[in-house]
C-alpha cells in the first residue's frame, strides 16, 4: 500500500509532462515516453561521470526544454498551420518519432538494462518493521516538488497562466496581444524539460531499457486521462490511484499481471468516464 | 474488369511461383511481404477511409495467431478453419473495442488501442494452454498434394488472402461505405448531420480491420512452428501496419498494397544483409519522412506528377 503510494506520486511526475503537452495544448505526444527514456539515458551517460542522477537531470532540462521547443516548431510548422488531417498525420508522426527515439537507444546502448549508481539507492529505510527503498523515497520527493512546482507556476506566473488560457480559448489571447504559437512552443518546452527529470528518477527507481516506454505509453496517458485532461492536482491523485492499484494486484495476482493494470485502467476511464476525475 | 483480371493474375502468378522451382527463401520473404499488405490493407479500411489511426494492429494479430494455436491444439482444425475461427475472434475483439471507444476522439481510441495490445499479451502471458511467457511449439502438418513444401502452401494461401483482403477494401471504397467512412474523416459532425450513421460505419470499419488482421496473423504460428507473446505482440507489426499505407497514400486501395510491397520488401532485405534493428529505424524513419513531406504517399506523387506533366505538355 505504501509502495503503491510511492510508486503513485512517481507516476504522477512522470505525466505532468504529457499533462501540459497533451491536455492543455492538444498535442497527440505519443512520443513522450520515448523522450523520458531518452532523458534516462542522458543521465546515465552523465553518472558515468560520476553526476548524480538528480542533479544530472536538472542539468539535462535546459537541453530537453531546446529539443521541446524544435519538435513543437517543427510539428507547428508541418502539421497545425496545414490544418487538414493534422490528426491522424500527428499522431502517425509523433508514433514514428517514439520509434525512431527507441531504435536509436538500441543502436546505440545495445538493449541491455541500464542503471546509476548513488548513495540512496540499494539502501533503505526501516520504519516500523517495513522496509522502504531509499530510491523510492528520493524520487517521491522530487516527484512532489515537481509537480508542486508545476502547479504552482501555471497558476501564479503570468506565462503559466497564459499557457492555460491558450488551452482554454486561442483566439481571446491573440487578441490580447498574446503570440499564441510562442506560449504553446514554451509551454511544450517545459513539458519536455520536465520530461528529462522525470527521465532522471525513472532511472533511479530501476534498471532502464530501451523499450520501456511502451509500458510507459500506458501509464502516461492512463494518469492524464484518469486525471482529466490538463489537471495538475488530478494527475497527482490519479498517479496514486494507478500506483496503488498496480501494487494491490501486483500482490494479489502476482508481477505477470501488473501491466495489464495501466492499460485495463485507460480502457475502462475512456469507456465510463473520458472526461476523467477531475475533468472540466 | 480490369481490376478482376488483375486479381487473377496476382493468384495465378503467385500458385505459379509456388509450383515452380525458386529458391525457398524467396517463399519465405514473400510471406512476410504479403502478410504486410493484408495488414496494411486492414489498417487502412479504418484509418485511411475514416481517419481513425489505429496502434492496435499487434492485439488484433496476436490474438489471430493464438486463436489458431489453440483450435490446433485442441482440435486438430485445418489451416482454413483457423484462419476463419482467427478473423471471427480478431473481428469480435474489433467490435468490443469499436464499442468502447469510437465514440471518443481520434486520439483517444488510438491509445485505447495500444491498451488493448497489452492487456490481451498480459491475458496470454497467464494462460499456460498456449504455452505461457515461454511460447509454444507446434509440429507442423504435412504439406498438401500440388506443394512440396509447407512454406510454399502458406504463401499461396497467404497470397489469396492479400487478394481477398484487398478485393473487400475495394468493395468498401466504392460502395456507400467508404463514401460514408470519408464523410467521417472529413467531418464526424458534419457526417452525422446528414444522415450517415456514423456509429455503426465506424463500428463496421472497425470489425473488418480487425477481422483481416486476425486473418492475416492466423498462418503464423504454422509459418514459424512455434509463438510466443512478446514477439507476436510486438509494437513492431502496429507501426508496420500504420507506415505501409501512410507512405503508399491513403486514400485508395492500391496505396497500402504500394507501401507494404515497397517497405516489405526493403524490412526483408534490411534484416537479412543488416540488423533487425535497422529495419526498425527504417520503418520509424520512412513513417516520419513521408508524413512530413509527402502526405499523400506515393499514389500523391504519382498523381502529382501526372498532372504537372499534362499540365506541361
Amino acid at each position: 500500500m505504501l509502495f503503491g503510494i510511492l510508486v503513485g506520486c512517481f507516476y504522477a511526475a512522470v505525466s505532468v509532462g504529457l499533462s501540459v503537452a497533451f491536455g492543455l495544448l492538444d498535442v497527440p505526444h505519443v512520443a513522450h515516453p520515448a523522450l523520458m527514456v531518452l532523458g534516462s539515458y542522458c543521465t546515465y551517460l552523465l553518472g558515468r561521470y560520476g553526476w548524480d542522477p538528480i542533479v544530472a537531470g536538472i542539468a539535462l532540462m535546459p537541453l530537453f526544454f531546446l529539443l521541446g521547443v524544435a519538435i513543437y516548431r517543427f510539428y507547428y510548422e508541418t502539421f497545425e498551420k496545414r490544418g487538414s488531417d493534422a490528426g491522424v498525420r500527428g499522431l502517425a508522426f509523433f508514433f514514428g518519432l517514439a520509434f525512431i527515439v527507441e531504435v536509436g537507444l538500441i543502436l546505440v546502448f545495445g538493449v541491455d538494462q541500464r542503471m546509476v549508481e548513488a548513495d540512496y539507492i540499494g539502501k533503505s529505510l526501516s520504519l516500523g518493521g517495513y522496509r522502504i527503498p531509499w530510491r523510492l523515497l528520493v524520487a517521491f520527493g522530487v516527484a512532489l516538488l515537481l509537480t508542486a512546482g508545476l502547479t504552482l507556476y501555471l497558476s501564479r506566473t503570468f506565462t503559466g497562466r497564459a499557457i492555460k488560457a491558450v488551452a482554454q480559448d486561442e483566439p481571446a489571447l491573440r487578441l490580447m496581444g498574446v503570440n499564441p504559437v510562442r506560449i504553446k512552443q514554451w509551454a511544450f518546452g517545459i513539458a519536455t524539460a520536465v520530461t528529462a527529470l522525470a527521465g532522471a528518477m525513472l532511472i533511479i527507481v530501476g534498471p532502464v531499457e530501451p523499450s520501456l516506454d511502451r509500458v510507459y505509453i500506458g501509464r502516461t496517458f492512463c494518469v492524464v486521462v484518469l486525471a482529466g485532461l490538463g489537471s495538475m492536482t488530478g494527475t497527482l491523485f490519479a498517479g496514486l490511484i494507478l500506483g496503488v492499484s498496480e501494487s494491490i494486484v501486483l500482490t494479489l495476482f502476482g508481477a505477470s499481471w501488473a501491466p495489464a493494470v495501466a492499460f485495463g485502467l485507460l480502457l475502462v476511464v475512456l469507456g465510463i468516464r473520458p472526461q476523467g476525475l477531475f475533468g472540466r | 474488369m480490369k481490376f478482376w483480371i488483375g486479381v487473377a493474375l496476382a493468384v495465378a502468378l503467385a500458385a505459379g511461383l509456388a509450383l515452380s522451382g525458386t529458391n525457398e527463401y524467396f517463399f519465405y520473404a514473400g510471406y512476410v511481404v504479403l502478410q504486410f499488405v493484408v495488414l496494411a490493407t486492414a489498417w487502412n479500411i479504418l484509418g485511411g477511409y475514416a481517419g481513425y489511426v489505429n496502434f492496435g494492429t499487434a492485439a488484433f494479430f496476436g490474438i489471430g495467431a493464438y486463436t489458431a494455436v489453440v483450435l490446433f491444439k485442441a482440435a486438430g482444425a485445418p489451416l482454413g478453419v483457423q484462419i476463419l475461427a482467427a478473423a471471427c475472434a480478431s473481428g469480435l475483439l474489433g467490435f468490443g473495442t469499436g464499442l468502447l471507444t469510437l465514440r471518443l476522439r481520434g486520439i483517444f481510441f488510438s491509445i485505447a488501442t495500444v491498451a488493448v495490445i497489452f492487456i490481451m499479451q498480459t491475458a496470454i502471458v497467464n494462460w499456460r494452454y498456449v504455452g505461457g511467457a515461454t511460447g509454444v511449439q507446434l509440429l507442423r502438418p504435412p504439406a498438401m498434394p500440388p506443394f512440396d513444401s509447407y512454406t510454399r502452401m502458406l504463401f499461396v494461401v497467404m497470397a489469396i488472402m492479400a487478394v481477398a483482403g484487398v478485393c473487400i477494401a475495394r468493395y468498401i471504397e466504392v460502395s456507400w461505405i467508404g463514401r460514408g467512412l470519408r464523410a467521417i474523416r472529413d467531418s464526424e459532425e458534419a457526417a452525422e448531420c446528414s444522415g450517415v450513421p456514423t456509429l455503426k460505419l465506424k463500428l463496421f470499419a472497425c470489425t473488418v480491420s480487425g477481422a483481416l488482421m486476425g486473418a492475416a496473423g492466423a498462418p503464423l504460428p504454422m509459418y514459424m512452428s512455434f509463438l510466443e507473446p512478446a514477439s507476436s505482440f510486438d509494437l513492431n507489426y502496429s507501426v508496420s501496419a500504420l507506415a505501409m499505407p501512410m507512405i503508399g497514400g491513403t486514400s485508395h486501395w492500391l496505396g497500402p498494397v504500394i507501401g507494404a510491397i515497397l517497405l516489405g520488401s526493403v524490412q526483408q532485405i534490411v534484416t537479412v544483409t543488416i540488423s533487425n534493428e535497422i529495419n526498425v529505424l527504417v520503418v520509424g524513419v520512412l513513417l516520419v519522412v513521408f508524413v512530413v513531406a509527402a502526405p499523400d504517399g506515393v499514389l500523391g506523387l504519382l498523381r502529382r506528377l501526372k498532372w504537372f506533366r499534362r499540365s506541361s505538355g
